[in-house]
């Protein structure tokens, strides 16, 4: 078992786990923070997506102990009032349908959009086809997307 | 306009209170023929709030809480259930709180999400909830003001009476309506008076998905609980021998536990039982048929060439019709197994103490998550609480309760609480796939190219009936014989999203279009005359509306300009299931020699369209869902096991693979019915059909990506 420091949504958060676990297990089953998900655990969905210094990662793949010098942010922690442009442009455009897949969607599109703030259609596509959605609601991710780069 | 002239028990319902905390309403027409409506003290989840019925509550502040009987998956039920019932109550859809209602089955009826059901299922006693609350509601105001109730009209929560200038909002009547006599007949709204029906209500829940809030199963935790994961064995394998040493020795890991065919690793946290599960070391042996895909090819062929099938449907003398036919078109299609494979893989909370027992999680049959969880402890049913997470994802898979039986065979073991959670490989692995199934269909033409006979036979793995033997074009051939047969297998399967129809509409709807070609009329024309003779001269009984589907066909062939551009190579489908019709077009246009998949147009006949944006997602959602398994999803087995282990060789559809979709309703005013399966079945035919528009090839079996055929077809996807 490991002590590890970490800085999760601005705050220092100290756990004692074994070193090789997945940030993603660190978040849901330590600190009770759910909003990030498990769904493939090899990093082919995107839905454990949340942001290693502004930057996405996968976190079912990317051990807590490689993270305690970094900034993590989590879907908790994207924005205080959910009013993230990102997260305004997805309740504007009502793009759940199950809505499990949906964080980490949001998480990439908030990381993409920091880095490239006005994409065009292509580059939007390229960059949200690394997120599985079964329900199937990439048209109103693309929307959305766009939609949060002009909210900005 | 609609009269409710008796309303059944379950219509109003009495909820069983127990001590103070706020007045409710309770409607008891169990006992008496001129009903009273009786006051009963409750805990209500809202301690000011007054319960009307099962779906209603309205405090004395105005706020309404409505509760969702149905497990949302992503259908949206949360949403357009409450919209119905606001709508007749002529509620502030803003004072409006939805609450995810627990297993009731005193309260609700069919509290299940499956077969597109919910809604015309629930429709008229879901009007009836709101119109019977709004009518006590302004009998209180009129009794209030001394005035007639006629004169009273009702206005987004708001209730006036013109002529004295009184108004109030609803909360300011709960505590008159709850001394009023029950209405014995309700008026409910004519449809065109809708105002919340038909707009774009937002999903409820968009604050808390957007945010991260737990709502899913998975993010239930509570304190002491243990966690949970188990090790299944292949498909007609039992186990020989464990070896849990390695198991055992991780930190984190409590115990390694084989019950029945099974062995359970319990611990404190996930990732600890997620590499015990790698060490764990289980060897099987067979216990019955170990099947690989290459039996079931074999099967396959055997129950077509040589199985003697179930008669389904018979009309005319096919025989005869073969005998006297011009020309003859033969071809079979096959479709291979598929997982549901949600996003939030299988996973369930079960306490069990005592003789009681609590059930929490994602499931779309509380109820049979009840029956099973009693039949498992012998305790009775009404012994357990079900209480209904958000579902990620279900598309069938979560109609069964495999998982929850886990998770009462665990906490009984362990005599705690229990999370049993899979990893995406139980998820792929674990069973209850989409059959695999093949046809054979023949067809007669007469020297006009009339369709005088037609046969199908089905063959399914573990399929049950493989044929929907009413649907089109029965009805429409005057000699037609529908038969199936099935080989039983280990492999367990169960109801995939559209159940049959999901590959069933694929095949026969390519069928139809080479049908069509060899009586050289254009497809869309070729379906118009089978429907003119289901409409002018039917064979048999007709279970489908011929009206509504000529509706859609002829909607979806003006909306995408059917055979107007050469240049744009198209394919048409068209489907009927779960009550609801739907037509589609795929586009298909060369770009410097690479076909090009730029548009799926969709015609919809599902009635009145309750929330448009919940509509469309299920139209485009079945679309992309239809269209991605058509095109990748293939799950084969080695020795009882499938090869496919997650996403990286399961592939699902991703958002370059998505094409325009451009969604079209017929507006023909029946209620509504569903539309979480119906747009779905038609999809792959018509990207198959579209396929061979534009390269003459024409694609009998799924997913098309492995098929010889398709191989130097570089099909590409993009939107406009």
């Amino acid at each position: 078992m490991a002590k590890l420091n970490l800085k999760i949504n601005g705050q220092s958060r100290e756990v004692d786990v074994e070193e090789d676990t997945p940030l993603l297990w660190v978040l849901r089953d330590h600190l009770g923070l759910v909003g990030t998900k498990y769904s493939c655990g090899i990093a082919q969905c995107g839905a454990c997506t949340v942001h290693k210094n502004g930057e996405a990662i996968f976190s079912c793949i990317t051990p807590a102990s490689s993270l305690t010098e970094d900034e993590i942010t989590t879907i908790e922690g994207l924005s205080e009032e959910g009013d993230h442009p990102v997260q305004k442009a997805w309740q504007e455009i009502d793009v759940a349908q199950c809505g499990y897949c949906q964080a980490g969607q949001i998480m990439n599109a908030a990381a993409f959009l920091t880095k490239n703030p006005a994409p065009s259609m292509d580059e939007i596509d390229d960059a949200m086809n690394r997120n599985i959605c079964r329900c199937g609601t990439y048209h109103k991710i693309r929307e959305a997307v766009a939609m949060a780069a002009k909210l900005k | 306009m609609a009269t409710l002239n008796k309303a059944s028990r379950r219509d109003f319902l009495k909820i069983a209170g127990t001590t103070a905390g706020g007045l409710f309403i309770g409607f008891n027409w169990t006992s008496c023929d001129s009903p009273k409506v009786e006051v009963l003290s409750t805990e209500a989840i809202l301690a000011q709030a007054q319960r009307f019925n099962g779906y209603l509550s309205i405090a004395p502040t105005g706020d309404i809480v409505i509760y969702s009987p149905n497990p949302e998956l992503g259908q949206n039920i949360k949403t357009s259930f409450p919209m119905v019932v606001a709508e007749e109550l002529d509620a502030d859809w803003n004072k409006v709180r939805v609450l995810q209602a627990n297993l009731d089955t005193e309260v609700f009826d069919r509290q299940l999400t499956g077969g597109s059901g919910a809604m015309p299922h629930s429709w008229e006693p879901l009007r009836k909830a709101g119109a019977t609350a709004r009518f006590v509601l302004v009998a209180s105001a009129a009794k209030l003001w001394n005035v007639p109730a006629e004169e009273i009209t009702v206005e987004n929560g708001i209730i006036s009476h013109k002529a004295s200038k009184k108004s109030g909002h609803f909360g300011e009547f709960v505590a008159e309506a709850s001394t009023m006599t029950a209405p014995e007949e309700v008026t409910l709204k004519d449809p065109k008076d809708f105002k919340i029906i038909g707009t774009a209500v937002k999903n409820v829940d968009n604050a808390e998905i957007f945010t991260g809030k737990p709502l899913f199963g998975l993010d239930f935790y509570r304190e002491g609980m243990l966690h949970a994961m188990v090790q299944r064995p292949p498909f007609g394998m039992k186990i020989k021998s464990v070896d849990d040493t390695a198991a055992k020795a991780i930190a984190g890991v409590q115990d390694v536990m084989v019950y029945e065919n099974n062995v359970a690793i319990v611990g404190t946290s996930t990732w600890p039982l997620m590499k015990a599960k790698k060490v764990l070391k289980v060897a099987y042996e067979p216990d019955g048929t170990v099947e690989s895909t290459e039996d079931h090819n074999r099967i396959f062929k055997d129950m077509i060439a040589n199985q003697k099938g179930e008669v389904r449907r018979e009309d005319g003398n096919v025989t005869q019709a073969f005998k006297n036919a011009a020309k003859v078109v033969v071809a079979e299609y096959q479709c291979p197994f598929l997982s549901h494979s949600p996003m939030e893989p299988m996973n369930f909370f079960a306490h069990v103490k005592g003789d009681k027992a609590e059930l929490i999680g994602p499931t779309q049959t509380p109820d049979r998550a009840r029956q099973t969880a009693a039949g498992i402890l012998g305790i009775p049913p009404e012994n357990i609480t079900v209480e209904i997470t958000r579902l990620g994802g279900g598309f069938g898979r979560r109609l069964a309760a495999d998982y929850v039986a886990e998770a009462v065979q665990i906490s009984k073991l362990t005599n705690a609480p229990v999370k049993v959670t899979w990893n995406r490989e139980d998820d792929l692995s674990g069973g209850l796939y989409r059959p695999a199934v093949r046809y054979r269909f023949e067809a007669a033409l007469d020297e006009s190219g009339n369709m005088i006979g037609y046969k199908l036979k089905g063959a399914g793995i573990n399929s049950g009936n493989s044929t929907r033997q009413d649907n089109f074009p029965s009805g429409a051939v005057a000699n037609l014989k529908i038969e199936s047969v099935e080989h039983q297998s280990p492999i367990t399967t169960n109801a995939w999203r559209a159940p049959i129809t999901n590959f069933l509409a694929y095949a026969e709807q390519s069928f139809l279009d080479e049908v069509a070609l060899e009586a050289g009329k254009d497809p869309v024309q070729f379906r118009l005359e089978l429907l003119d003779k289901a409409k002018n001269s039917p064979t048999g009984e007709i279970k489908y509306d011929v009206d509504r589907m000529i509706g859609v066909i002829k909607t979806a062939a003006e909306k995408s300009n059917w055979g107007k551009d050469p240049a744009v190579k198209q394919g048409f489908s068209v489907y009927f299931s779960h009550r609801t019709y739907v037509a589609q077009v795929a586009d298909i246009v060369q770009e410097g020699g690479t076909p090009v998949l730029k548009k799926i147009t969709a015609a919809t006949d599902c009635g009145i369209v309750v929330n448009p944006t919940g509509a469309n997602h299920q139209v485009r959602g079945g679309i992309v869902d239809g269209m991605g398994h058509a095109m990748y999803g293939n799950l084969t087995f080695k020795d009882g096991l499938p090869t496919q282990k997650n996403f990286d060789t399961y592939k699902l559809i991703r958002m370059k693979e998505v094409p325009e979709v451009d969604v079209h309703y017929v507006d023909s005013g029946f209620d509504p019915t569903g539309l979480g399966e119906p747009a779905l079945p038609p999809t792959g035919g018509a990207i198959a059909n579209a396929i061979f528009a534009a390269t003459g090839r024409r694609l009998r079996s799924q997913p098309f990506n492995e098929q010889e055929e398709f191989s130097d077809i570089k099909l590409a996807i993009r939107r406009a």
